[in-house]
């Protein structure tokens, strides 16, 4: 076989030689550091994702060598591979710059931004996004869409509300799963993640929806308002699985493990296991094992992705000029925005602010039983 | 004025093969049989033939892309799916003389080496689908279409596929998406369907006028349909004129007309009824920028504007518009600008498919302030807004929806920003009365004065 023939990309004037065939963003990744564009659909371990969120477009201003004229229009840089001489600009190009702030405008003005009580927040793709690429406020001044919030059988929490449509869960269950069992209902905005006919998604692999949503659209039932991924501790663990790879991040506070997810690298994706197989794991190593007994703990894990989770990430944030009771006229914060209604999480029955101390699952189970009493009558 | 698509729309029965072929029908198949391929081909680059889908590409060039990879099938596909507002000439052409595109089907499948082709209609023509599936069973029993067509050894079929009702399977790869039966996505290009397209076959996705239009290619020679016209529009054109005027229905002119004519002339769109005014025009089907009377009659440089894809085209979209499909809608002096930009924002936001973030939001988001506005409750602030949104959603988006949904905003706002202007500082008054006029068309004289 031919050697390889390798491709010289320039990225924001960073010169990079690259195997004919890498898309723009994994040369930029191959670089590292700031010239990387964000990427909230492109997956690289899933075929054909990508190419949909738009965040990650950049200007190519050299098309090649041989056919320098640049390209008419920003171009997803992580479905347009590289040529031989290109010239990309990212950061430095201003016009990929305010692209990208108004995806991220586009992507937010539906979002019902329920941070405080998403299982995601803390290591969101979009919270890192509107923090990275956003502008402060929005223009959006009027009500979001709202869906229902569904659930999808014992594990795994839809709310589609949340969502991004990425397309990413609809990839997974398509490559790592028998049978697909959910899809895209309906077009533009309103489209919806879906099983049409509400049906539990069961199947060995289709937890690892859960890792590959970027946002907190698909969320772990088992986990569920147990706590926030910032007080709980990244431990990588291994168990020998006859179904998948075995190897995992688990995420304790004291013994308790409360989480368990696939393993991923600093790009947010699953990351290849040591075994040789790939790094998806199954449900039962997600759902069902949730004693320290049941894996051989390898020791806590390097956290490499730079998110909430990661110290320090947001020094130097610029705190609001005002205090909030000033600016709204006395009005007290709870009173602001009504997140129960909004996210339709969690009852709007549970004040949180009459639970002394931080909220737990308990204070939700009880509401759920009052819930259900209030049905059985 | 020469015809060569509707010369024969109105004889009795040519809807019917015996009829079709007693008025010469088939012709150019028997024609095109005799001759290679690629001369085929060669006659069509020749010809100048421009796609009537939309882009206006010239269907020579498209052709020859083709790839011809050894022991794969090719697929030609006939978009039929015309959802544009304002454009139904396909319809025209389909429901009355449906022999015209099923020879153009044969003749273009043989230079293609198509085998299977395709016909992918939009699915509320649910009687064409009959007319068109009698048209193929009629020419199949009369030796045009099956094995071994006229002993040239050459087999082809023709199926006719019908869509869902959405607009968006009119792109090219939503279609083939569609016709693969799957979820209607516009693919994300390179590849495109001329290397990869139906079941990743090469394919060519034409227009149904376009591929009407290489029957009398074949039958008068290249050369000769390319002296009809001006410049690089070449042929004749279809035109479905529709909104405030005499005579709404299909056309076929050929592009030396100028607009003015086709408005005003009683051949044509017979002008505007009631004696009322032109304010404005979209001469290309809902998706192309709408353009101010006084500029659509005349150009920025003082020239008349005339129907074809250059001339409507000059001045870019500063002053311009586009050919488009060929939707001629015209508005009078009571028609509101405001209301038809929220009409038309509303059809994008329900059309868009929803896969990339700019389009699926920015459709909505704009279709919410047109709307406000509309209704008086609009602010300043939010014409800046929409200028704003939709020039993040032109460009930034996989298909050109996206770019589709913001011209018609950007447009409005670029020439009729005072309508928009008096909406807001009017609200109540905006609800009981139109703008109507204002000074954008005061140059022009009613009908009644024309000479
Ligand atoms: C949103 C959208 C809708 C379209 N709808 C149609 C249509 O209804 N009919 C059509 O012929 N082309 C339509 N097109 C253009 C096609 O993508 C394609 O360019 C055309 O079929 C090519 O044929 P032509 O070269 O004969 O023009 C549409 C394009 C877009 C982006
Ligand atoms: S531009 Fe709109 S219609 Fe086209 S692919 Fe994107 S979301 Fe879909």
């Amino acid at each position: 076989m031919a050697e390889q023939q390798l491709f010289k990309v320039t990225i924001d004037n960073i010169t990079i030689e690259v195997p004919a065939g890498t898309t723009i963003l994994n040369a930029a990744r191959m670089i590292g550091g700031d010239v990387v564009p964000p990427a909230m659909c492109y997956y690289s371990k899933l075929q054909n994702s990508g190419g949909k969120c738009r965040t990650c477009l950049v200007e190519v201003s050299k098309g090649s060598d041989k056919d320098p004229r640049p390209m008419p229009k920003l171009v997803a840089s992580c479905r347009t591979t590289v040529m031989d001489g290109m010239e990309v600009k990212n950061i430095t190009s201003q016009k990929a710059i305010e692209a990208r702030k108004g995806v991220v405008e586009m992507l937010l003005i539906n979002h019902p931004l329920d941070c405080p009580i998403c299982d995601q927040a803390g290591e969101c793709d979009l919270q890192d996004l509107s923090y990275g690429h956003g502008e402060d406020g929005s223009r959006f001044d009027f009500d979001k869409r709202i869906f229902d919030k569904h659930t999808l059988g014992p594990y795994i929490q839809l709310h589609m509300t949340r969502c991004i449509l990425c397309y990413r869960c609809v990839f997974v269950a398509d490559q790592l799963t028998q049978t697909r069992q959910h899809g895209i209902l309906d077009r533009g905005e309103r489209s919806e993640i879906a099983t049409y006919i509400e049906k539990n998604l069961d199947n060995d692999f289709i937890g690892n929806v859960i890792d590959v949503c970027p946002v907190g659209a698909l969320t772990d039932r088992t986990f569920r308002f147990k706590n926030r991924v910032w007080f709980t501790k990244p431990v990588d663990a291994h168990r020998d699985c006859p179904k998948c790879c075995g190897e995992v991040r688990l995420w304790m506070r004291g013994d308790e493990v409360f989480r368990v997810t696939a393993r991923r690298d600093e790009w947010g994706e699953i990351r290849d296991s040591s075994n040789g197989k790939t790094g998806w794991i199954c449900n039962e190593c997600r759902f069902e094992k949730k004693n320290t007994s049941d894996w051989v703990i390898e020791g806590t894990t390097k956290v490499n992705r730079h998110s909430v989770i990661a110290q320090n990430k947001y020094v130097g944030l610029k705190r609001p000029p005002e205090f909030i009771e000033e600016v709204m006229d006395g009005v007290k914060q709870r009173y602001m925005l009504d997140i129960h209604n909004v996210s339709e999480v969690n009852e709007p029955e549970i004040r949180l602010d009459l639970i002394e101390g931080p909220a737990h699952s308990e204070d939700f189970e009880i509401a759920d039983e009052k819930r259900e009493e209030k049905e059985n009558k | 004025m020469q015809k060569l698509l509707l010369e024969k729309d109105n004889v009795e029965g040519i809807r019917f093969y015996e009829t079709y072929r007693r008025e010469g029908g088939y012709k150019s198949v028997e024609k095109a049989f005799k001759m290679s391929p690629a001369d085929i081909v060669e006659e069509v680059k020749k010809s100048g033939l421009r796609g009537r889908g939309g882009a206006g590409f010239p269907t020579g060039m498209k052709w020859s892309f083709i790839a011809k990879p050894e022991g794969v099938p090719r697929h030609l596909v006939c978009n039929a799916d015309e959802s544009e507002p304002g454009t139904f000439k396909d319809r025209y052409l389909m429901e009355f003389i449906p022999h015209l595109l099923i020879e153009g089907l044969i003749v273009s499948s043989f230079a293609l080496g198509s085998n299977v082709t395709y016909i992918y209609i939009r699915g509320e023509y649910a009687w064409i689908v009959d007319i068109l599936e009698q048209a193929i069973a009629e020419a199949k029993n009369n030796g045009w279409l099956g094995k071994n067509i006229l002993g040239s050894g050459f087999d082809c079929e023709i199926y006719v596929h019908r869509g869902a009702g959405a607009y968006i399977c009119g792109e090219e790869t939503a279609l083939i998406e569609s016709l693969e039966g799957k979820r209607g996505n516009p693919r994300i290009k390179p590849p495109f369907p001329a290397i990869k397209g139906v079941w990743d076959r090469p394919t060519v996705v034409n227009n149904v006028e376009t591929l009407a239009a290489v029957v009398p290619i074949i039958n008068m020679g290249g050369d000769e349909y390319a002296k009809i016209g001006v410049g690089k529009s070449t042929g004749t054109k279809l035109m479905s004129a529709c909104g405030n005027i005499n005579k709404p229905g299909v056309y076929e002119i050929d592009m030396t007309i100028s607009v003015e004519e086709f408005i005003f002339s009683d051949e044509y769109c017979g002008g505007i009824p009631n004696g009322k005014r032109l304010k404005a025009c979209i001469p290309g089907g809902s998706s192309v920028p709408i353009l101010p009377a006084n500029l659509l009659l005349k150009t920025s440089k003082g020239e008349t504007r005339m129907m074809n894809y250059e001339s409507l085209a000059d001045g870019g979209f500063a002053t311009g518009s586009m050919m488009g499909s060929g939707g001629f809608i015209v508005f009078d002096e009571d028609q509101c600008v405001v209301r038809h930009t929220y009409t038309l924002a509303r059809f994008y936001r329900h059309e868009s498919c929803g896969q990339c973030s700019p389009c699926r939001e920015g459709t909505g988001w704009m279709e919410k302030i047109l709307k406000n506005i509309e209704y008086g409750k609009g602010k300043m602030s939010d014409i800046d807004l929409l200028w704003d949104i939709q020039s993040k959603i032109e460009g930034n988006t996989i298909c050109p929806l996206g770019d589709a949904a913001a011209w018609p905003v950007a447009a409005a706002i670029r020439h009729f920003r005072d309508e928009f202007e008096w909406h807001v500082l009017n609200p109540d008054e905006s609800q009981i009365r139109n703008y109507g006029l204002a000074h954008y068309a005061e140059p022009l004289t009613p009908k009644g004065e024309l000479v």
